[in-house]
């Protein structure tokens, strides 16, 4: 199906004035971003020390619910939101692709801690995977170790200003046909087999130092 | 409680060891070390009732198990027992007899460092998946490198 793309634009000083007296006018698409970015369902599920700072972000001190993301799932049917907190050991990463696979559409993934961005001091070791990335599409890198709730409640947030910039239109999860499964990792002989999906992650090229003579 | 030495010259009498002490710890042959842990189990004079840790350790040359031996009923310990064996079998006895506790323990040292406790009633890898080939606690253990290339896959 062909349309014409919606170019319509309000002028930003009448809605401000339109705002002032209870009157909101905006896009669809403005409207349902906003719905979708102010519920955004967690999964309920955490691997190592950075899930305990969840659990307080989570808490009433903090308190994740202001932000719409309170209603930890236990299923991944129901989430809309991992967040892999904590260390993803070889041994584990199979089951967090296997989660990241059953969650509906659209979703998306924050890896909370620098053990689920990189390894973190785990790094090089014979039992963890150096970045949960390597297997899934991450939306928010969220370093710190762990990092304090503030700083998920941030990570949350640049997630949401992500959300609110998505185009209905053009999102991949609206397209025809898109079925998403990414290939889970087996176990090998020394590690994990293939040690990183190459349609997602790529090792970054060395850089050629040349010394002048 | 006894003293190390002490505690050698009645073991290698009652058992007809030769036991070398290596600090605070006795040093005993493989052979000898089920008859030895039980003597320190059953004897009144000890009553070893609780095995705390087993230990594996590469020293690149030959592998070696360190037992500590607490006595809950006379609140004394550790007695710290070892055992030497080799790289290629390393083959040990099992405590798992005498202290239930050291099952998943020697499954460890099994897992970790390869050491094949012999009379163990599930030796089975406990932390690595079972089609892990390595030993990665050992010296000489190369681990993959999860950068190469799609080509090497």
């Amino acid at each position: 199906m062909t349309h014409a793309p919606n170019v319509s634009q309000v002028d930003p000083a009448l809605k401000s004035e339109l705002a002032k007296k209870g009157i909101a006018v905006m896009k669809l698409q403005e409207l349902y971003n906003w719905g979708r970015r102010s519920s955004i369902w967690p999964m309920q599920f955490g691997l190592a020390c950075c899930a305990i700072e969840m659990i307080a972000t989570a808490c009433a001190r903090y308190d994740i619910d202001r932000f719409g993301a309170g209603l930890f799932r236990a299923s991944p049917r129901q989430s809309d939101l991992m967040i892999v907190a904590g260390t993803v050991t070889k041994k584990m990463a199979p089951q967090v692709v296997r989660l990241y696979n059953q969650m509906p559409e659209p979703k998306y993934v924050i890896t909370m801690g620098a053990c689920s961005i990189s390894g973190g001091p785990f790094k090089e070791g014979y039992n963890v995977l150096k970045g949960i990335d390597r297997y899934i599409p991450v939306d928010v890198h969220l370093p710190g170790c762990p990092p304090r709730p503030e700083a998920l409640l941030h990570g949350l947030m640049k997630l949401q200003a992500k959300i609110d910039h998505q185009d209905i239109e053009k999102t991949e999860w609206y397209q025809k046909g898109l079925k998403r499964e990414f290939p889970i990792p087996e176990f090998g002989p020394n590690g994990l087999l293939p040690p990183y999906n190459p349609e997602v992650w790529q090792p970054q090229k060395r850089k050629e130092i040349t010394v002048p003579a | 409680m006894k003293t190390t030495e002490e505690i050698k010259t009645d073991l290698e009498s009652k058992t007809g060891t030769s036991i070398t002490v290596q600090g605070e710890a006795l040093m005993v042959p493989k052979e000898k070390l089920f008859d030895v842990a039980k003597y320190l189990k059953d004897t009144p004079d000890y009553q070893m009732d609780y095995l705390s840790s087993v230990t594996g350790t590469d020293y690149k040359d030959g592998l070696e198990v360190t037992y500590h031996l607490y006595s809950i009923a006379k609140k004394e310990g550790p007695v710290v027992l070892k055992t030497k064996t080799d790289r290629e079998k390393g083959v040990v006895p099992s405590l798992t007899p005498l202290w239930r506790g050291a099952e998943f323990q020697e499954r460890e040292a099994y897992d970790l460092v390869g050491i094949h406790f012999e009379g163990h009633p599930d030796l089975r890898r406990i932390l690595m998946w079972d089609g892990f080939e390595h030993y990665p606690l050992r010296k000489d253990y190369t681990q993959e490198d999860q950068d190469r290339n799609p080509e090497q896959f």
